[in-house]
């Protein structure tokens, strides 16, 4: 996501031109391949919810920017700006969640899952006594994020340490001044046609066969750099 | 002598301290509906009814029982810090007893009439308060599909001011919190679950075809009882 600085928003973020950024990036080309995360994510999810609701936000991001001082800025800086201490503005909701779903797609990869190694895992083991606690404590915050929402894993510059964070509807650890490592949308589009109800359900297999740990681990070392 | 002791003692005096400390926690059942979970469509599956009723619905029952006992059990031995923390999810799970309870009123099946439109002291309250029953229809479909995240649309009734208002509450609260005098006469879930099976992220459609069983006489009982 770090190298989006450099791109305006239009290129960026239209999904129906795939995903631009950073090199580190798995190769998952999401505009062609709907059915990559299948069967963990079915494709049919993907084609809503990247397809309809990610689209939609960046669509009427562009839309609410459009010639107003916010076009040409990056995202971030659009996020912070209208996020506006609290008090949010009419684009904050389409700029954060636009942010927020790019990096969720980024947080995932086909044949995922596994376990973090490396100055992560040491982290990890630093910040939450063991690998097995935080994943029970990441998987308790998507659980009890209350109504729509995500679950965070970030790293906070201030004091040199992770943290679980949860926020509501498109709010994220950007407006804390926390670096993200990993996200799980927990709004109920993102698993309802796979899971319905079954929310832990869903978690877990986000865990145990999503999630793309070098995705992590390559932004814990841009944020430590 | 004996007798007249036993007489004037009052009688199982030791049970009854005991069983006030055994008072129990009322526990919350869910409701039937008054119809089959098919009944609603095409306006709303059977498939989202069975499930919002028998897993969400449910759901928020037996955690508000879990919570309401956890409370009861904190407050008797003063641990006011579990007191403090299980306030998020009373409020959490009992407005989503709360409100789904009205839901299931507020909906009924075309033939049992889903749809018709209220007569009535509701009737001209409405046209008072809003013009005409399309402006209440056109507004709330707005809010809903306005609100961002999870919550409900209401039609409610300010009992003091004896008002109609529209207001939208997020996540489950109730829509008392919007105002201790607010009554809420029809509700219309608008999170994800309520319609995602079915209409999927065209929440506007879903809005558009909920009132086709919408059941207003329900709302214009509320109604009467408030405003005689």
């Amino acid at each position: 996501m770090a190298a989006a600085n450099s791109l305006s928003l239009t290129s960026a973020f239209l999904p129906r031109h795939g995903f631009h950024g950073p090199s580190h990036n798995q190769n998952v080309q999401l505009s062609t391949q709907k059915d990559a995360l299948e069967p963990h994510m079915s494709s049919r999810t993907f084609e809503f919810h990247w397809g309809k609701h990610h689209r939609a936000y960046v669509d009427n991001l562009n839309k609410q920017i459009d010639g107003t001082e916010l076009d040409g800025k990056t995202l971030e800086d659009i996020i912070l700006i209208t996020y506006n201490k609290g008090s949010p503005l009419p684009a904050f909701n389409n700029a954060a969640q636009a942010w927020n779903h790019q990096f969720f797609w980024e947080s995932m990869k086909p044949n995922g899952g596994g376990e973090p190694s490396g100055k992560l895992l040491e982290l990890i083991n630093r910040d939450f006594g063991s690998y097995d606690t935080f994943v029970k404590e990441f998987k308790a915050a998507a659980a009890t994020q209350f109504g729509s929402g995500w679950a965070w894993l970030a790293y906070k510059p201030e004091d040199k340490k992770l943290a679980l964070v949860k926020t509501p509807n498109a709010e994220n650890p950007l407006v804390l001044g926390y670096t993200a490592l990993l996200t799980i949308d927990v709004w109920e589009h993102a698993y309802y046609l796979d899971f319905q109800n079954r929310r832990p359900d869903y978690i877990s297999i986000f865990m145990e066969k999503l999630v793309s740990w070098e995705a992590v681990s390559s932004r814990l070392k841009t944020a430590t750099a | 002598m004996a007798l007249r002791n036993l007489m004037t003692k009052k009688p199982f005096a030791g049970i009854l301290t005991f069983r006030q400390q055994l008072r129990c926690v009322q526990t919350f059942s869910l409701p039937d509906l008054s119809y089959d979970y098919g009944a609603l469509e095409p306006a709303i599956s059977g498939e989202i009814m069975q499930l919002h009723h028998q897993k969400h619905h449910q759901t928020y029952i037996t955690n508000y029982n879990n919570a309401l006992q956890q409370l009861h059990d904190a407050i008797n031995k003063g641990d006011s810090p579990t007191v403090a923390k299980l306030q998020g999810a009373i409020k959490f799970n009992g407005g989503g007893h709360i409100n789904h309870s009205v839901f299931w009123k507020n909906l009924a099946p075309t033939r049992e009439g889903g749809g018709e439109p209220p007569k009535g002291s509701l009737g001209s309250a409405i046209d008072t308060n809003f013009g005409s029953l399309e402006a209440v229809i056109q507004k709330m479909n707005a809010e809903g599909a306005a609100l961002q995240g999870s919550g409900w649309v209401w039609l409610g009734l300010d009992k003091e001011l004896k008002r109609l208002v529209i207001e939208t509450t997020a996540n489950q609260d109730p829509l008392v919190i919007k105002g201790p005098n607010l009554v809420p006469l029809l509700g219309i879930d608008v999170w994800e679950h309520a319609y995602y099976l079915q209409y999927k992220n065209v929440k506007p459609d879903y809005l558009k075809n909920i009132w086709k069983v919408i059941n207003w006489k329900y709302a214009a009982e509320v109604y009467e009882k408030e405003c005689p």
